[in-house]
Formats: structure tokens, C-alpha cells, sequence
């Protein structure tokens, strides 16, 4: 007999919370009451920051920004279950984990008005920058995670982010197969918000899940529910700690949606109905997460009031400071191009401010 | 008669063609139902429906190898790169496979297809959305470089990019997309490919630019003759490559004086090019350096400072003048 199956898989979903609130108590992972509230404090803040820079870009204030509302869970709950010794390698759509990593909302504020300063990280020397090119950052991933092991750090892990979109790149299978060739301790963790632009999800892959893609490369994978902080977090964290036991990659399909707009350049009525949007309204991150800390008794209506008081006033006061400074070394472009110094570019950058000097003469 | 802009003009070229012949198609991210990014494709997915408008998944890589096989098989496929800043994905397919399969083949399989991108700065957008890297496609050889540089020529030299038998690349200034309208009629005949357009003729100075610095150019040779009362030799290049030497020499020889405006950082850029060309053919009649006003040599500045690095019409017209001076 020659014709014999040789392999099958499932792929499992996850979800602890769901719309309602309710929790599947055996599923409940264990999180300690201030972790709780810290990770709620980052969905609100990332929501809340969301929707000033929309704000301000609309003013003209700000330059073209990626819209994050709806997606906290997906990518605060990651953040969550690494620690800051370990790699986060994003791309532009992790607002709320982005602030959790430590990256000041000033920085966040200058990089979306076009400034280079706001391009980095000094209180997260393990967050590398924003990656704009899809799928480009995952092979790096693979890299930083194998580096620091090779290096001696034995319980290192990256946590690398993407959206659906980045699944069509050729970075994406080449990551997820060097990841699993090299056993490198990489959590790969899809943001499946529906759309890459315009594009739904079904047009991306004929793959029922993008989770069971992993299933090729040699690792396991699952989706969860990306809008339960619950599920999201407590796949990661299985997957951390099984990486960090040496034990390999792992790939998280977190299903969400993209409530607003890809960036402020992009018109989503054109190619997605209301009613859609509307329907996933009732499966709101925040909403649900609020819901489990007051049936946990840890928080409250006051305590919801108060904090988002707190959080207005922070972002005002970064805004004003931001305001107040929007202009740098106009020849800070030539700083880091090489590490070293080279005529080439030093006698450049004379000619351009000799040019600069003497336009501001003229003007 | 219509007052249109580039994107307009491209848009209508499009439909003409799609109309004209059922050979060509349209494949890119968001270029069906969305109409693409900048609008490039509107409304050729409801016209001419998904079989030959195609939203292809995220894969710049996969979008020129695809095209190639379709180019082999006998269609024409226009495919988009969404921004020239992702066009890197696909350069493996570009430069081994559709830029050598005719030579490859001896000429029994042929590549014609046309790769669109928006390229440059100047329009506030976020990293690697500013960047004229027309020189990494003019470096392949077997590849044509178009660069249109207004509404009445981007349409007329698509048309020519399309009749083509080869493969070529078609980039946009997508500063200029919007930023102004000319009259143009509703059927121009096609632009050929490797000819440049002399805007102005004139004896004293050539002057060579293309894309979106030639709206520069023009103003700032303007304000030249105002000031100077000399008369320039304006030249919009069109194509980047192969690059018509002839139109250049012949300036250069006549005028003597030569200054290039590129927006593409200034080492190894398409006017290191024009200079080498001069060096080989008009060197004995050059009565000052050539001169090259460009980027610098380093990556486009994000655009809170871009406007700061993009060649002004002020650097342009000091350059004119120490040239003339000298």
C-alpha cells in the first residue's frame, strides 16, 4: 500500500473572556492584581492616545499616523508576559505596547511630526524601532532571539509583531522557517485585524487560520480571540515560557479588527461596509477587560473615571510640551549615517548649511 | 478639452488601454476595489472587474514574478508597487529573471510589462515613502527607466510604457500627482521612450532635470532670466534609461555650460551619468564645470526637515548663476 497519511493537524482557538464578560474560570490564567491593572492602565492610555493624535493630525499638527483604536488587546497583553530584558521587534500598529516598553509619548509625538529624535528608545534599549517595510523586521527577529542565546543570556526570547498583511511576505516564511530550523526562541504574533488596507483577510490566504501556517515550519500555532486580553495574554505566556525552556518558536494568530482607518491617508468606506465595523463594536477590548476587573472587585466606576482624568492630564502636558519644541538640528540628518566620520559626508553636511545660512539670509 | 492632473491623466490612459486591448491588466495592492493608494486605478476594478484588476495579497516579490510568467504567456500585465520604498522586495525578480529573460532566451521569451511606482519626497509622508532610487533600476541592464514629469507627458509615455516589448519601469513623482493641472487633450498620441523634451531653448546655459524638480527648475529659470536676461536651455529628461545622449550633447556643445537638478541623492546618481556622458562627448566645449545640485549621501530626512534637504528653487538658481559666472 503506498498511499497512507502521513500527518494531520487541529488548530485550536482560545478564548477566556468573552463579550459579556464572562470567564472561563478553567482557562483563567494567573495574574497578579497589579499586573491587571497595569495592563488596563496601558489599554486605556494607548486608546486615549490613539484618539489625540487623530486629533492633532487632522489640525495639521502631526504627519500621517496609523490608527491602533481597537486593537489594545492584541498588542498590550504581549507585552505583559516578557520581560524587559527580552526583544520587541514591531512594526507600526502596537501604540499601548509600544508606551508599555517604555517609549516616551514624546518620542512618539516627535516621529509622527517627522522628526528623527522621536526615532528611538533609550529607556527600552530592546525595542527596536518602528519597522514600516511588512514582514521585514520577523528574520531579525529570529537573529536577535538566536544572538543573545549564543551569546550566553539562556532564557532570552524576542517577541515579534505583525499584521495578516505581513503573512503574504516572503520575510514571513523565510522567519518562521529559520526560526524553526535554528529552534530559535521567537513568539510570533499575528495582529489578524481583517484588513491590510484595503484587503481583507480572505484575499491575504486561502489558509482557513494564518495559525496554522506554523504547522509547516515545524512549530506550534494558535488563534485566540485578540480582543480578550485574557487569551492573548495567557497564549503568550505559554509560549514564552516555552521558548525560554528551549523548546522553540511558536506562532499566535490574535483575531481582532481595525476599527478606523489603516493611516489618516486612507478612506476605509470605500471598501468596507458600517455595519461590519458596528458588529465589532460589542467585542470592544476595554469594555470587556473593565468588566472582568469589577467582577474581580479591583476596580470601579470612580477608579475608571479618575484614572482617565489622570491619563487626559499626562497627555496634555506631553502635548504642550511637544508644542513647545518642534525644531531641531537642521543637520542632525548627517549624525548617524555611518558610525564613523567620513569627508564625504562631513564636507556635505558643510555645503548644506552653507546653503541653509544663506537662505535664511535671502528670506 | 479637460484641465487634469497627473493622476488623472494616468488614470484615463489606463482605461484607454484596458478599453483598447484586453491584454493588459492591472495587478497591485489596492489597486482594485480601493482604486489604489493614490487613486492611480479608480475605477478600473468596477469597470473591467477582478480578473484583470487584480488585489493581489502583500507580496512585491510574488507581484513582478507573477507578472513575468503572465508577460511570457502573452499578456501585458501593469503591475503597481504600492510605494517605490517597498519596490526592493521585488528587486531579485527584476534584475535575475524579467530584466534577462530575453537574453537569457535568445530572444524566444520576452518580458513587456510595466512596473508603476510612486517615488520622492515632498509630501509629508512616514519612512521610505520619500526616497528616488531611480538609479537601482537604471543599473539593471535590459530595464527602461521612464520618469513623466507632468499631466501632458505621464499619459502619452504610459502608452509608450505599455507598447513596449520590454520590461520597464514607470515612475511617478507623486509630489507632482496633484499639485497642478495642464490642458490636455483626450486622445494624445504615445511619447516615445528614450527621448528627452527640450522645454526651452536657449543658448547660454543647459539646464537638465526630471520628475518633480522640474516644477522647481522651471521657476527658478525663470527667476534666472528676470535677473541675468540669459537664456537657458531647459531639458526634462523623460527617460532615465537608456538616456538620450543626443539632446544632451548637442545642448551641451551649443551652451557650453551645463547644471543637473536630481532629487536622488548626489554619488552614483543619474547625474553622475550626464556628467561622464559630457566628459565623453562635449569635455572641449565646456566653458565651466558641470555642475549637480542634488540630495545628499545620506537617507531622506523624515519630513520634518525634508523640505531643508529637497534641492530649492533658491539652490537652483545660485548654482545657475555661479555656472554662468564662471
Amino acid at each position: 500500500m503506498t498511499l497512507r497519511t502521513l500527518d494531520n493537524f487541529s488548530i485550536d482557538y482560545l478564548q477566556i473572556l468573552d463579550e459579556k464578560g464572562n470567564v472561563d474560570k478553567s482557562l483563567e490564567p494567573e495574574i497578579n492584581s497589579e499586573d491587571l491593572l497595569k495592563l488596563h492602565y496601558y489599554m486605556t492610555f494607548s486608546r486615549m492616545v490613539d484618539s489625540r493624535m487623530l486629533n492633532l493630525q487632522r489640525q495639521g499638527r502631526l504627519g500621517t499616523l496609523p490608527a491602533a483604536t481597537g486593537q489594545e488587546a492584541s498588542f498590550c497583553a504581549p507585552v505583559l508576559a516578557i520581560k524587559d530584558t527580552d526583544w520587541f521587534v514591531g512594526t507600526y500598529r502596537e501604540l499601548g505596547g509600544r508606551l508599555m516598553r517604555g517609549e516616551p509619548l514624546l518620542n512618539i509625538l516627535h516621529f509622527y511630526n517627522g522628526f528623527e529624535e522621536g526615532s528611538f528608545n533609550l529607556k527600552s534599549p530592546r525595542t527596536l524601532p518602528v519597522s514600516i517595510i511588512l514582514a521585514s523586521q520577523l528574520p531579525q527577529a529570529v537573529g536577535l532571539a538566536y544572538g543573545s542565546r549564543l551569546q550566553g543570556e539562556k532564557d532570552i526570547v524576542a517577541l515579534a509583531i505583525f499584521g495578516d498583511g505581513s503573512t503574504s511576505e516572503g520575510d514571513f516564511h523565510e522567519a518562521l522557517n529559520f526560526a524553526g530550523v535554528f529552534n530559535a526562541p521567537v513568539v510570533f504574533l499575528c495582529q489578524n485585524n481583517q484588513f491590510a488596507i484595503s484587503t481583507p483577510r480572505e484575499l491575504q490566504t486561502k489558509s482557513a487560520t494564518i495559525a496554522q501556517k506554523a504547522i509547516a515550519y515545524g512549530m506550534p500555532g494558535i488563534q485566540v480571540d485578540g480582543n480578550d486580553p485574557l487569551a492573548v495574554y495567557k497564549a503568550v505566556n505559554d509560549a514564552v515560557k516555552r521558548a525560554r525552556e528551549n523548546k522553540g518558536p511558536y506562532l499566535i494568530e490574535a483575531v481582532t479588527y481595525r476599527m478606523l482607518m489603516h493611516t489618516t491617508a486612507d478612506d476605509p468606506t470605500r471598501y468596507r461596509d458600517d455595519a461590519q465595523v458596528e458588529s465589532w463594536k460589542a467585542k470592544d477590548p476595554l469594555k470587556r477587560f473593565f468588566k472582568y476587573l469589577t467582577g474581580k472587585q479591583i476596580w470601579d466606576e470612580k477608579k475608571q473615571i479618575d484614572l482617565e482624568k489622570e491619563l487626559k492630564q499626562t497627555i496634555d502636558l506631553t502635548v504642550k510640551e511637544f508644542e513647545s519644541k518642534k525644531e531641531f538640528k537642521p543637520d542632525a540628518p548627517f549624525d548617524h549615517v555611518f558610525g564613523n566620520s567620513f569627508y564625504l559626508i562631513e564636507q556635505q553636511r558643510a555645503q548644506f548649511l552653507d546653503q541653509l545660512g544663506k537662505e535664511t539670509e535671502n528670506g | 478639452m479637460d484641465k487634469i492632473n497627473m493622476v488623472q491623466s494616468l488614470n484615463r490612459t489606463l482605461h484607454d488601454i484596458m478599453e483598447a486591448d484586453e491584454k493588459v491588466l492591472i495587478m497591485g495592492e489596492d489597486v482594485g476595489l480601493n482604486g489604489g493608494v493614490f487613486r492611480v486605478t479608480d475605477g478600473l476594478f468596477q469597470k473591467f472587474g477582478r480578473q484583470r484588476v487584480i488585489d493581489s495579497p502583500i507580496a512585491e516579490s510574488a507581484i513582478l514574478g507573477t507578472a513575468i510568467g503572465m508577460a511570457i504567456s502573452g499578456l501585458k500585465p501593469v503591475i503597481e508597487m504600492q510605494f517605490s520604498g517597498f519596490s526592493y522586495l521585488m528587486m531579485h525578480q527584476l534584475e535575475g529573471n524579467a530584466s534577462r529573460m530575453r537574453t537569457r532566451s535568445r530572444g524566444q521569451f520576452t518580458v513587456p510589462l510595466v512596473i508603476r511606482m510612486p517615488y520622492g519626497g515632498g509630501v509629508r509622508a512616514l519612512e521610505h515613502h520619500s526616497e528616488s532610487k531611480e538609479v537601482y533600476f537604471a543599473h539593471t541592464a535590459g530595464v527602461k527607466v521612464i520618469i513623466p514629469s507632468s499631466p501632458s507627458n505621464a499619459g502619452p509615455l504610459l502608452m509608450a510604457a505599455i507598447d513596449d516589448p520590454d520590461p520597464v519601469v514607470f515612475m511617478e513623482p507623486k509630489r507632482s500627482y496633484r499639485s497642478f493641472k495642464e490642458q490636455v487633450e483626450d486622445k494624445l498620441p504615445m511619447m516615445p521612450i528614450g527621448k528627452a523634451h527640450i522645454l526651452e531653448k536657449g543658448d547660454d546655459i543647459t539646464i537638465i532635470s526630471w520628475g518633480a524638480m522640474i516644477q522647481d527648475t522651471i521657476k527658478a529659470v525663470k527667476r534666472l532670466k528676470t535677473e541675468t536676461g540669459c537664456n537657458p536651455e531647459v531639458i526634462d529628461l523623460l527617460t532615465i534609461s537608456p538616456m538620450d545622449i543626443e539632446t544632451i550633447i548637442d545642448s551641451v556643445i551649443k551652451t557650453g555650460r551645463c547644471v543637473i537638478v536630481q532629487e536622488a541623492q548626489k554619488s552614483f546618481g543619474p547625474a553622475s551619468e550626464i556628467i561622464a556622458l559630457i566628459n565623453d562627448h562635449a569635455l572641449m566645449y565646456l566653458e565651466a564645470p558641470v555642475n549637480r545640485i542634488t540630495m545628499y549621501d545620506i537617507p531622506v530626512p523624515l519630513f520634518g526637515r525634508e523640505q531643508m534637504y529637497i534641492p530649492s528653487q533658491e539652490r537652483i538658481l545660485r548654482a545657475m548663476i555661479k555656472t554662468l559666472n564662471e
